[in-house]
């Protein structure tokens, strides 16, 4: 978990502004976009929203178990690891989630 | 926590561990697992045992699972053990050296031994067989020391063997019982000039004839056989050759029904319900499989019953085989004899040492043997596994699938024999022969799918899976798993095919993904980006009005009504009917793309006009300002119509093909589909349209107008195939809304029409649409009925109502 001091936790949008199976997208000023992602349990997960295979929006990707498919050329990457599915090799950074009382708190790197 | 069931496996050979595979695919949790080998190995690839013999590969090149694997999937290994029984009462597995281990599932994957001639001498030094690594080793150090070998057998394993010991120098003769080689792979044509162009590296054959004995000399080597002729050939090594048999000898002892090989039933289970046996040592329905595979299916079902799925069942397998002798080439799959009920065409140039053999029953292709050119073999095998009418080909089956079809994007290759390692054989990814040997051999993959994964040929617009698939039998012969799509899993989430889905979800009227998901026992939570997309359609094709589409099971291009570009914007087309506009709309669009910098402005090849470039978030605003219908060039459903000026306007129309064109582009708007659909309207023979290559292709005659179907301009051009000839414009609509409805309820997702034809025929669809009028008429209303529900999908996303949230980015 990181330090609360440097890296607050942000609101940035109720629960059910993401839809089951569907994904949000955060804009950042001059910074890289965040996917928000809600799998079909519930669980919110973010992501910077660049596939590491060719760069496609992963938030319009089709959201299944715990893993999103790019939907570019198909990767697979697991939402909570960033990982790839084998056989292909790569990962994409993940960002820490939490939902509170129906909010959703991303911890925001402020590098 | 509960505690896991224990799995003891005895036999560490390619059919149990396949088996293993595909069960901690479908339950890596479920057992303990212990494995017992005799050999001081793990599972390596016996089918290349004679590359290893040749030197042309090592045994590290053909290990398929090495001792890490075994350790990261928790597998107890006791290599180099053998059992010494099993104790059925107590569920217990005693191994040589004393060990014990209990089960709760047994599985007998013992393989096979080969048979060793009751004749004198047969036990003498120098005499091998040709069955393992320990075996090769023996050749191979015999092959340093000493100049003659005998093969007994001219099978298979005999021949490689022979060739084998004559590339490491050896002096080589095959005596062989039968009058011709290879008697269970060739006909006796195919079989003689394989025996010439063996004759001619070298090898001897004593044909028709049996071993007496074998004679030792005084160290008790062997020195030479004695044939039943008297004949005394000289001999510091004999490989015997002579068959196989299935290794049923703990099988026996612990007292299970043993007939041949270990019995079991099509759940690959034993006359134990505790105990299942897969691979070489079973008898299935009679038959024990020497071939790997049948051994891979019967994995799949076995590990399907160890999981507890109950679903899966073995029904016996269509095989073909391949010599892999470098540098002849010889394939056999299916009747390749023929009897009474068969007919045969054969070509035949012994000089240029080409024999080709088909057998034909009623329409279908059921054999194949052919010598000196296989570069068909995978297709020829395909048309007997799918058991596809032939009727059509008959005449240019003999030429192969290049003479069918052009496939393009791969420099006009379509024989992977003859490529060489830097050719290119997947043009979208770029990945060439070589690449996809090493992936195969360094992997162990043995289907296009494994292949595609770890290579990415095939993997875009699939022309070259025919290709591949070639490659892959070229290198691993008979154990290539290539299985048409009507026979394969939706996905690794089920069992089932696209067939039995479609019938569960018409059967049982599953109207929703999680009910279809449920009642069909789908592995995973919420399926996968293959298997939601197909499950969305089957459910609305088949329950229109009743099914609700669930967007979040599309994939992006159908969930933005927009099409997804590399750089993450997307492409608008509008509709404009029958590729007609007018200024109005030219002004709009042009409006449009001043307004949000588009930047690019195209015409398409469907005689439409797109906006590419579009950002995500202004797509509602664009679609607003355009203030016309969705062209729907994004998504499994009606594309275009396209037309050509017709009677209005050319002096050679005969009728009115756009009015026609845009009748039938308002009729079909919005119809969804198992795939794209493209239809065009010409105005007289000339074509200008390109009615040829089209879903449905429309050609208008003084007399009337002429219907087309299963034509495709994409990857693999497609001629399309006449349907009918109908007098009146409302009977074009009729006859091709009925067709597109048989299409909508029969066809597997993804399936074009070409292909859809291809599989059901196209006399089946003739029969339900042109000669049928009421079913006709049927199937029209029901397309009536599902298009009922349809809307502009534009229209109802745009900006004056609330935005739909997956436009709209949020921000901190």
């Amino acid at each position: 978990m990181p330090q609360a001091a440097s890296c607050p936790w942000r609101s940035i949008c109720n629960i059910d502004d993401i839809p089951v199976h569907g994904a949000r997208v955060l804009r950042r000023e001059g910074k890289e976009d965040v996917a928000l992602f809600r799998t079909v349990d519930g669980q919110v997960y973010a992501v910077i929203d660049r596939c590491p295979h060719k760069g496609g929006p992963l938030s319009a990707g089709l959201v299944h178990g715990r893993s999103v498919a790019c939907p570019l050329h198909g990767w697979v990457l697991d939402l909570e690891s960033g990982q790839a599915q084998a056989p292909d090799e790569g990962s994409v950074r993940t960002l820490p989630v939490k939902v509170d009382g129906g909010a959703v708190y991303l911890a925001l790197d402020e590098d | 926590m509960e505690k896991k069931l224990r799995l003891v496996m005895v036999g560490n050979g390619m059919a149990g561990v396949r088996t293993l595979e595909e069960l901690l695919k479908l339950a890596p949790d479920m057992y303990d697992i212990t494995v017992y080998g005799a050999e001081p190995h793990p599972n390596y690839n016996r089918i290349l045992l004679s590359p290893v013999l040749t030197g042309e590969q090592t045994l590290q090149d053909i290990v398929l699972n090495d001792v890490a694997w075994y350790e990261s999937h928790g597998i107890t290994l006791r290599m180099n053990c053998k059992v010494r029984r099993i104790n059925r009462a107590r569920r217990l597995v005693v191994g040589e050296d004393g060990s014990e281990a209990p089960y709760d599932r047994l599985l007998l994957a013992t393989g096979s031994k080969p048979f060793i001639l009751p004749v004198p001498g047969n036990d003498l030094d120098g005499v091998v067989t040709f069955r393992d690594i320990h075996d090769v080793n023996l050749m191979i150090e015999a092959a340093g020391r000493h100049r003659r070998a005998v093969v007994i057998g001219g099978g298979l394993l005999g021949l490689e063997a022979a060739n084998g010991l004559a590339a490491r120098g050896m002096e080589v003769s095959v005596v062989h019982l039968g009058a011709s080689l290879l008697d269970r792979q060739l006909d006796p044509q195919a079989a003689l000039l394989l025996q010439r162009s063996l004759e001619a590296r070298g090898l001897a054959f004593h044909m028709r004839r049996q071993t007496q004995a074998l004679l030792g000399n005084d160290s008790g080597r062997v020195r030479a056989l004695r044939l039943d002729n008297g004949e005394e050939v000289p001999a510091d090594l004999v490989v015997m050759a002579v068959g196989i048999r299935p290794d049923t000898g703990l099988a026996q002892d612990c007292g299970l029904y043993v007939n041949r090989g270990v019995v079991v039933s099509d759940t690959l289970q034993t006359y134990d319900p505790m105990i299942y046996a897969v691979g070489e040592c079973v008898s299935h329905r009679g038959i024990a499989y020497g071939l790997v595979a049948p051994l891979f299916e019967q994995a799949k079902v076995a590990a399907d019953h160890l999981a507890r799925h109950g679903i899966g069942r073995y029904e016996g397998s269509v095989t073909s085989t391949k010599l892999k002798v470098t540098g002849i080439d010889v394939f056999s799959a299916g009747d390749f004899l023929g009897d009474e009920g068969t007919e045969a065409i054969t070509l035949a140039d012994p000089v240029g040492g080409v024999y080709k053999k088909l057998v034909l029953k009623e329409d279908q292709l059921v054999g194949a043997c052919l010598y000196g050119d296989t570069a068909d073999g995978a297709w020829y095998f395909r048309l007997i596994r799918e058991g596809r009418r032939i009727d059509e080909l008959r005449d240019q089956l003999m030429f192969g699938e290049s003479a069918i079809g052009g496939d393009t994007g791969h420099a006009g290759e379509n024989r992977a024999a003859g490529m060489a390692d830097s050719a290119e054989v997947c043009g979208c990814n770029g990945v060439c022969k070589g690449a996809i040997v090493k992936a195969i051999r360094e992997k162990g993959l043995f289907t296009v799918d494994e292949i595609k994964k770890h290579t990415k040929a095939a993997s875009s617009c699939g022309s070259c899976a025919g290709l591949v698939e070639q490659i892959l039998i070229g290198c691993v012969g008979g154990a290539a798993d290539v299985k048409p799509k009507a026979q394969k899993p939706v996905c690794g989430c089920t069992d089932l095919t696209h067939g039995e889905v479609r019938k569960a979800i018409r059967e049982h009227h599953l109207t929703t993904i999680p009910d279809a998901m449920r009642f069909m026992e789908w592995r995973t939570p919420d399926g996968c980006a293959t298997c939601r997309p197909a499950l969305n359609y089957y459910l609305l094709s088949t329950w229109p009005g009743e099914a609700r589409d669930d967007s979040q099971s599309r994939l992006a291009n159908e969930r933005m009504h927009a099409n997804i570009q590399k750089d993450g914007t997307y492409s608008v087309v509008p509709r404009m009917w029958g590729g007609v506009t007018n200024p109005s709309e030219l002004r709009r669009i042009a409006d449009v793309a001043d307004k949000y910098a588009i930047p690019m402005v195209k015409v398409t090849g469907g005689q439409r006009i797109d906006l590419l470039g579009v950002k995500k978030e202004d797509l509602p605003k664009v679609w607003a300002d355009l203030d016309m219908p969705s062209g729907h060039a994004y998504g499994k459903n009606l594309r275009t119509v396209k037309t050509c000026v017709g009677s209005e306007f050319c002096r050679f129309g005969t009728q009115d093909s756009t009015a026609m064109g845009i009748a039938l582009e308002k009729d079909l708007a919005g119809m969804g589909s198992p795939h794209k659909v493209k239809l065009a309207v010409s105005g007289c023979p000339r074509n200008c349209a390109e009615s040829g290559i089209k879903d449905i292709g429309v050609i208008a005659v003084d007399s009337g107008w002429e219907l087309y179907v299963g034509g495709n301009g994409g990857i693999k051009t497609e001629v399309a195939q006449f349907f009918a000839k109908v007098k009146t414009a409302r009977e074009v609509l009729e006859y091709c809304g009925a067709f597109l409805q048989l299409y909508r309820e029969e066809a597997f997702y993804l399936e074009r029409t070409v292909h859809y034809l291809a599989r059901v025929g196209l006399e089946h669809a003739k029969a339900r649409v042109v000669e049928d009028a009421a079913n006709r008429a049927e199937l029209y209303a029901r397309l009536r009925f599902a298009l009922s529900f349809e809307s502009d999908p534009w229209r109802e996303r745009r900006v004056a109502e609330p935005m739909a949230p997956e436009f709209q980015p949020l921000t901190v």
